[in-house]
């Protein structure tokens, strides 16, 4: 049990989990396979039946979360490659992030509200549609629970990028650049991970989208929650 | 590879130190991101020089969000007692930023490409 709590065999069982999960993926071709989830879920399984903390399991962890903060600081590629074709529609790209910012936050506090969650989760959830890092301390600023918010907000990264483009689909939402912009607002890197796979067009409006959906989160949360009378 | 990574973190580490000396509640890494482009657009760092990085970086995007998601066991008891309320309001305001971001840039970019098409037959 000791070996099994060592960081470096913890990481390497991290790597294959995700390895395998990406291989049964390709093998299935099943879009709800994702392999982000399926580690998740192997290794929460793993954990609990091995009775290993997350605790124990993050001091290997920390080692791959780490990397968030340069790979968002790298999407300013994507971003830069793009800057001449953003320029030209700027007005409907700040206009629909503004929408889609808004409507996220309110439709999530009234519907938690609504259906009596607790004043700790309606905040953990208020920024749950853009990235990590910024939906926690949004999240802390706020009196949130933030690590119930990161949890939350990698669920709804992984509702973004495994139906994301289906439903955008129904919704006669067609060309790659609304797709994009709506996959990155709804469902941050993860969402944009997915729109990278699509291609480049849809991964640099993804980027966007969530640069921008975690800016206006970032100023607009604190007082949309005092509008509402949450915080 | 070392100033690949020096131009990241260096990025990144501006961002931190703007945090710190404002106090502004804008994450570091999205600093750093804007800062990153701003510099690429400025010409003060070619696209080669970082360009190995970001592909990796962006590429396994994705299996950074591996812990945090684990995290997820922590919550189990929370979740368990507010899990309708948390799921539905979750999915629902999901689907609808998605379908709102989605469709009012769909709407304002297919307006904006009309004006533009009816501006060029003018001119014509």
């Amino acid at each position: 049990m000791e070996l099994l709590s060592n960081n470096i065999v913890l990481l390497a069982l991290t790597f294959g989990v995700y390895y395998g999960a990406r291989q049964l993926q390709k093998w299935t071709g099943w879009v709800v396979l994702n392999p982000i989830l399926v580690t998740i879920a192997v290794l929460i399984v793993f954990l609990k039946l091995t009775g290993i903390s997350y605790d124990t399991y993050q001091e290997g962890g920390h080692y791959i979360d780490f990397w968030l903060k340069p790979a968002i600081v790298a999407l300013g590629v994507p971003l830069y490659q793009h800057l001449g074709q953003i320029r030209r529609q700027f007005v409907p790209i700040i206009v629909s992030q503004l929408v889609g910012c808004l409507v996220g936050l309110v439709s999530v506090v009234l519907i938690a509200r609504w259906m009596g969650a607790s004043r700790e989760v309606i905040i953990s959830l208020a920024p749950k549609s853009v990235t990590t890092p910024i939906a926690m301390e949004v999240c802390s600023a706020a009196g949130g629970i933030p690590s119930l918010t990161a949890a939350i907000v990698v669920c709804v990264g992984l509702l973004g990028a495994v139906f994301g483009f289906k439903m955008l689909e129904v919704w006669h939402v067609r060309n790659p650049y609304s797709q994009g912009l709506g996959l990155g607002a709804a469902s941050h890197a993860v969402g944009t991970s997915r729109a990278m796979e699509k291609g480049d067009t849809y991964g640099a409006y993804a980027s966007l989208g969530l640069i921008l959906n975690g800016v206006l989160t970032a100023l607009l949360t604190p007082y949309v929650l005092r509008l509402m009378g949450v915080a | 590879m070392i100033r690949q990574c020096f131009i990241i973190f260096g990025c990144l580490a501006i961002g931190e130190l703007i945090v710190w000396l404002t106090g502004i509640s804008i994450p570091s890494s999205i600093i750093g991101m804007l800062l990153l482009a701003a510099l690429l657009q400025m010409k003060l760092i070619r696209l080669d020089w970082v360009k190995g990085i970001s592909e990796f970086l962006i590429g396994n995007l994705g299996f950074f969000f591996v812990p945090p998601g684990v995290a997820l066991m922590l919550y189990f008891d929370i979740i368990q007692a507010e899990l309708l309320p948390i799921v539905v309001a979750t999915v629902i305001s999901t689907i609808l930023v998605l379908m709102a971001t989605g469709w009012t840039h769909q709407l304002l970019k297919n307006k904006a490409d009309n004006k533009k098409k009816n501006y060029g037959t003018a001119e014509q």
